[in-house]
């Protein structure tokens, strides 16, 4: 039957059994022309794996930069401030007191702004009240906080006053029976303005007022106290020694001066001091985040795989409607494999589109809002990177299955169906 | 004599595993090179069975096919592929033109899968295009065409590989008898030039033209 020799045969059959090839450049172009030819249904595909991960990136952005945008705005007070105050001491051990020249002894210190001392007063329980009348069925007598503060504490706590004016080394030194209301404790005495010398007593003692504060940014326990100079509660109640230091130092120093203050307060005994600056509230803040963050992040990938079933499903139904195409193509000499390639490919380009709009979506929402809040958008390098990578992924997976009915189709059934 | 370049012996083809439907049985049929054969049959004789299987699409279920000498059914999917872009052009009576794409890019396709060079393609297509008459016609997109406007285009997609085997299955079906005859004179002038050309129709008039013809009914060929 075959007239041909051997080695004839041999060479045209290796020549004739060449297997069709495709080359890279075709393939993605056939998968480009694929998805454009449709334009609108391109767009509406990409709409949901879009919005899913303008979600996980806007999330991601907006927790980072909200909490960096916390953090540091808490910084900048609690990175300037330090307290002083005295250990208890042991059984028959000399005390930790504090000595009274301490605001001297710090100012010293390079890197001090303010510094000041702050005391509780020992008052008996001796009440406050505004009135020397003691009125039936009208408490008027309360149960306050007496604090005694030298002069320059007011600046190391940044106090504002609203009216009046602030106890000076002069009201200490004389011991002068002055107070300094904080707004609260004003309130509740029932004095709004020091213009008509008002006082108060505390317990048998009258006190002048010359001032109410407005607000403290430090030691906010001064807001509902009666504040006295360090003079008369050392002259009239007995105070041993100051209780605290309060430091405002410059940004940076504190580490150093922590280091610092104890020697210089005590060279004695710098351990039976207790010297401490705010915790950074930093994890608790985090801990608060992350349960609101976990939710978008959950609401962000939801979308994502409804946006996966949405690039499934459309690839599928085109696959439906292309199998004249599809037949034509395995007519001209596709392999299955090349049928596969393409959808596959079209359907993860459909994925990385997505990724990419929604990585750029999401850049832009947080960037807005950061400029709507005037904060500095902070977000991972990584993110707007991994978010198209993820959309490739979605879309590949998402076409899967599609691309495996598509080249499982016979060429015959296909060119059947028509175009 | 040279060795016939369809040979097909006692091939059948079955469909279905629970009933099946016996769609060819004991196909013996032999085209020459250069021959240009009608396959003549009512719908349903099975003769688009046939060209599928003689187009590579399709597997028989028994017997043997040996295009070129070669027996087919031994290929893989891809080998077979491999036949189908190089060796066998097909033309459908749907045409099977992709609608948003235009003339010349539809004819370029053809190449996609082949084994020749990108660069070259566009020229190619082109004097493809030129020798089906449609030069001017290459930025159109199929729907400004007419039927047989469009048949042509399918044509010069069947040519541009340069294969040894059309196949056509009912190229005039659907269009008019003045389209119609356009088109078979096109096929004649191929087969004029050295074509091997196999048509299946179930018109005698169109199977007419053809060298020789072969009468299929109920998956039997009758000479």
């Amino acid at each position: 039957m075959d007239t041909r020799t051997r080695e004839e045969a041999d060479v045209l059959t290796e020549e004739a059994l060449q297997p069709s090839r495709m080359w890279f450049r075709d393939l993605i172009l056939e998968a480009f022309a694929g998805i454009f030819a449709r334009p609108g249904r391109m767009v509406m595909t990409i709409l949901g794996t879009m919005i899913g991960l303008t979600a996980l990136v806007a999330t991601l952005g907006l927790s980072r930069t909200a909490s960096a945008q916390i953090i540091s705005r808490f910084d900048e007070l609690a990175a300037t401030e330090i307290t002083v105050s005295s250990r208890p001491a042991g059984e028959g051990k000399p005390t930790n007191e504090l000595p009274w020249d301490a605001s001297e002894r710090i100012r010293r210190l390079n890197g001090v702004v303010a510094v000041g001392t702050l005391s509780a007063v020992d008052v008996d329980d001796a009440l406050v009240s505004a009135s020397p009348f003691v009125e039936p069925g009208r408490n008027s007598a309360f149960k306050l906080p007496i604090e005694a503060a030298s002069p320059e504490l007011f600046t190391a706590v940044r106090a504002r006053v609203r009216t009046g004016r602030l106890p000076d080394e002069g009201h200490s030194e004389r011991g002068d029976k002055v107070a300094v209301l904080g707004p609260n404790a004003a309130e509740q005495l029932g004095i709004n303005g020091v213009a008509h010398l008002e006082s108060i007593s505390i317990g048998d003692e009258v006190f002048l007022v010359i001032g109410i504060l407005d607000g403290v940014e430090r030691k906010h326990t001064l807001l509902s106290s009666v504040i006295i100079p360090e003079g008369t509660a050392r002259a009239r109640y007995g105070l041993q020694a100051p209780q605290s230091v309060i430091i405002e130092t410059e940004v940076g120093a504190t580490s150093l001066l922590k280091r610092q203050v104890a020697l210089a307060l005590r060279p004695d005994a710098p351990y039976g001091l207790k010297v401490t600056s705010p915790q950074q509230p930093q994890p608790v803040r985090a801990g608060v985040q992350s349960d609101l963050e976990v939710l978008f992040l959950m609401l962000g990938a939801v979308s994502l795989i409804v946006g996966a079933i949405g690039i499934a499903n459309v690839t599928l139904v085109a696959v439906m409607e292309r199998i004249g195409e599809i037949g034509l193509r395995r007519a001209l000499g596709a392999t299955r494999r090349h049928i596969a390639t393409q959808f596959l490919l079209e359907s993860a380009t459909l994925g990385l589109v997505s990724g990419v709009l929604g990585a750029s979506l999401g850049m832009l929402l947080v960037v807005g809002v950061a400029a709507y809040q005037t904060w500095t958008p902070v977000m991972d390098p990584l993110v707007p990177v991994l978010a198209p990578l993820i959309g490739c992924v979605t879309g590949l997976l998402a076409g899967f299955y599609p691309a495996l009915r598509a080249a499982r189709l016979e060429p015959v059934d296909a060119l059947r169906a028509g175009m | 004599m040279a060795e016939p370049i369809v040979s097909l012996f006692e091939v059948g083809r079955t469909f279905g595993d629970g009933a099946p439907v016996v769609a060819l049985s004991e196909v013996d049929l032999e085209v020459d090179v250069g021959e240009w054969v009608a396959v003549v049959g009512a719908s349903g004789s099975g003769k688009t069975t046939l060209l599928n299987i003689i187009g590579c699409l399709d597997r028989p279920t028994s017997g043997s096919y040996r295009l070129e000498g070669m027996d087919v059914a031994g290929l893989s999917d891809p080998q077979r592929a491999g036949l189908r872009s190089r060796d066998i052009g097909f033309i459908f009576q749907a045409f099977h033109l992709l609608a948003y794409r235009t003339v010349l890019e539809n004819v370029m396709l053809a190449e996609v899968y082949g084994r020749r060079p990108r660069a070259g393609r566009r020229d190619r297509a082109s004097a493809a295009l030129g020798a089906v008459g449609l030069g001017d016609r290459e930025g159109f997109l199929p729907t400004q065409l007419s039927g047989g406007q469009r048949q042509r285009v399918a044509i010069a997609r069947a040519l541009v590989n340069g294969p040894r085997l059309l196949l056509c299955d009912e190229p005039t079906g659907n269009l008019d008898s003045v389209s119609a005859r356009g088109i078979l004179e096109l096929i004649r002038g191929l087969h004029a030039e050295g074509l091997t050309i196999m048509m299946i129709t179930h018109d005698p008039g169109v199977a007419a033209w053809a060298q020789r013809q072969v009468t299929i009914a109920d998956g039997r060929l009758r000479g």
